[in-house]
């Protein structure tokens, strides 16, 4: 039995017997009509929104200092919220995953609690954590850290809102990839910091891979959050989604510009990295 | 064949349906349509508390009418109104987004300009900046929230600020009024430019400060009827309440100024 075909078993314990089977696509028919429907209503807007673009204008609009300044401090910011989310989402989907202790589910809960909250939520809660006069920021002002108005605001925003992501995705390649050839590694005498560098991690680097994608691209979309705790100043804490909202206000051709921009950057983003690992990812 | 007829249905409808999506979407940033007896007002956000109190006794003194109301940023109202909004009355906090219906040819007849409004410094209620002056705001160390340029009340700012000869280097600048307020509060900020009526609204938990360059950016809020409108009747007699004495009494006492 190869892993992959183990894994797609394990995955779905609740999927039809024949669902993963050779030749049988299983898809009925009847499911186009529905399917269709889903696909324009996610493809309809975009296509709205690339009718209202001003193409002449479009060049100028999007490398304007503002605009160029908001792409520029978006990228660094989901590049190093998304090191953020691996640094600690790694660890808490090892620890979800693999030792069953009292509290898991409660833990995971509030892990996956950011999925369901509105942003400017999360957003009112790190004000209260890490503000001024936030449970953690007073410690921090008198040691002469201070995060409100900062570009580390932004990072920890997004690193709020996106970290549920990773943990979810890599928990759920743990669980497919099963403990078999951990097992066996730790009973030839590796220990189990060579087993998590030598088995586990390679195992589920797809998972991980793709964990890390979107946990990029939902930190490149942040906004409510942002917008309640870090401030909205250009270069410092006006990340694109912000700069598009204050647009908006005074000029909706660089508004629909800078959207399309950011969709660009999106479709980027997630198109080529779904594509270089291949049918793992998708498994 | 039965399966090509099958899949041309399955995209007719698909795309039957996603039409019918599109065409129902501009009605739904409003509310009810204009039956006889409603009217819908559109105003802007610090309209918010002078407007619900108006709409009370305009019900009350018209017996079976209805106001609704939506309040949010005058531009983004401008936006609803222009995509098709059921909107009857138009408030808006300042006169550029009003000249923009009017050259839309989106209303009828003449706007009136109802209330002032001015800035105002507005601190944390423990002041921990010490500011008392809007000089104090440029100041190192001090913490300035203000509106973005491109909204109104940031507009109001630069010109202040021109007018102060004082350049502020803030450390956010928001895109609402309410923002820039939040922050102050939240006690994030030293200090905030806002309008009167937003200090006067938030009570103890801000302490409003007064400048006597805020007189160089006077704020005046028209009220127009949109010409789309279906009970113009209605719409007119909520437009004198509000321009009115009695809608004068009730933005004074929040703060606003006379046009």
């Amino acid at each position: 039995m190869t892993p992959s075909l183990r894994a797609s078993r394990d995955a779905s314990p609740n999927a039809s017997p024949d669902g993963g089977g050779h030749g049988y696509s299983g898809v009925p028919r009847w499911l186009y009509l529905p399917a269709a429907v889903g696909a324009l209503f996610v493809m309809l807007p975009l296509v709205a929104m690339l009718a209202k673009v001003n193409w002449g204008q479009f060049i100028p609009l999007v490398t304007s200092a503002a605009s160029l300044d908001a792409l520029g401090l978006s990228l660094r910011t989901s590049a190093a919220s998304t090191v953020v989310c691996l640094v600690f989402g790694v660890p808490l989907a090892m620890v979800l995953a693999r030792r069953p202790f009292r509290g898991q589910r409660l833990l995971r809960a509030f892990v996956l609690l950011p999925l369901v909250l509105p942003p400017v939520v999360g957003g009112i809660a790190l004000l209260y954590t890490f503000g001024r006069q936030g449970l953690l920021g007073k410690t921090l002002e008198l040691a002469g850290i201070q995060i409100a108005f900062s570009t580390t605001a932004v990072v920890l925003a997004q690193a709020f809102v996106a970290l549920p992501f990773l943990v979810v995705s890599l928990e759920g390649a743990l669980r497919t990839a099963g403990n078999r050839y951990e097992t066996v590694a730790a009973t030839l005498g590796a220990g189990p910091t060579t087993v998590l560098r030598r088995v586990t991690l390679p195992l589920v680097m797809p998972g991980l891979a793709s964990g890390a994608v979107l946990s990029f691209a939902r930190s490149l979309g942040e906004f409510g959050a942002t917008l309640t705790f870090a401030g909205s100043l250009q270069g410092v804490t006006r990340t694109l989604p912000l700069e598009i909202y204050l647009q908006r206000e005074a000029d909706a051709d660089a508004a629909v510009a800078l959207s399309l921009l950011l969709v660009a950057v999106a479709v980027a983003v997630v198109g080529l990295s779904y594509r270089k690992p291949g049918r793992q990812v998708a498994a | 064949m039965r399966n090509a007829f099958r899949k041309a249905a399955a995209l007719l409808a698909a795309l039957g349906l996603a039409a019918s999506l599109a065409s129902c979407s501009p009605a739904a940033g409003g509310g009810t349509n204009t039956t006889a007896g409603t009217v819908t007002v559109y105003a802007a956000a610090s309209l918010k508390t002078t407007f619900t109190e108006l709409a009370a006794s305009f019900e009350a003194a018209h017996p079976g009418t209805k106001v609704t109301l939506n309040f949010a940023g005058s531009s983004d109202l401008v936006t609803q109104i222009t995509q098709g909004a059921p909107a009857d009355v138009f408030a808006s906090a300042d006169t550029k987004n009003m000249t923009k219906l009017a050259d839309a040819s989106l209303l009828d007849g003449e706007p009136k300009d109802f209330a002032t409004n001015v800035l105002e410094i507005a601190v944390p209620a423990a002041n921990p900046a010490s500011v008392s002056s809007f000089a104090d705001l440029a100041k190192p160390g001090v913490k300035v929230v203000v509106c973005a340029p491109q909204v109104p009340c940031g507009a109001a700012t630069e010109k202040v600020e021109k007018a102060a000869g004082t350049t502020l280097k803030p450390v956010s600048e928001e895109s609402s009024v309410t923002d820039v307020l939040g922050k102050v509060i939240s006690g994030e900020a030293d200090a905030g430019l806002v309008y009167v009526t937003d200090v006067k609204t938030a009570g103890s938990k801000v302490k409003g400060i007064p400048f006597a360059e805020a007189d160089q950016a006077v704020n005046t809020y028209p009220i127009g009827i949109v010409g789309s409108s279906k009970n113009k009747e209605l719409a007119r007699a909520f437009m004198e309440l509000v321009a009115g004495s009695e809608g004068r009494k009730v933005l004074v006492d929040a703060g606003f100024g006379a046009p």
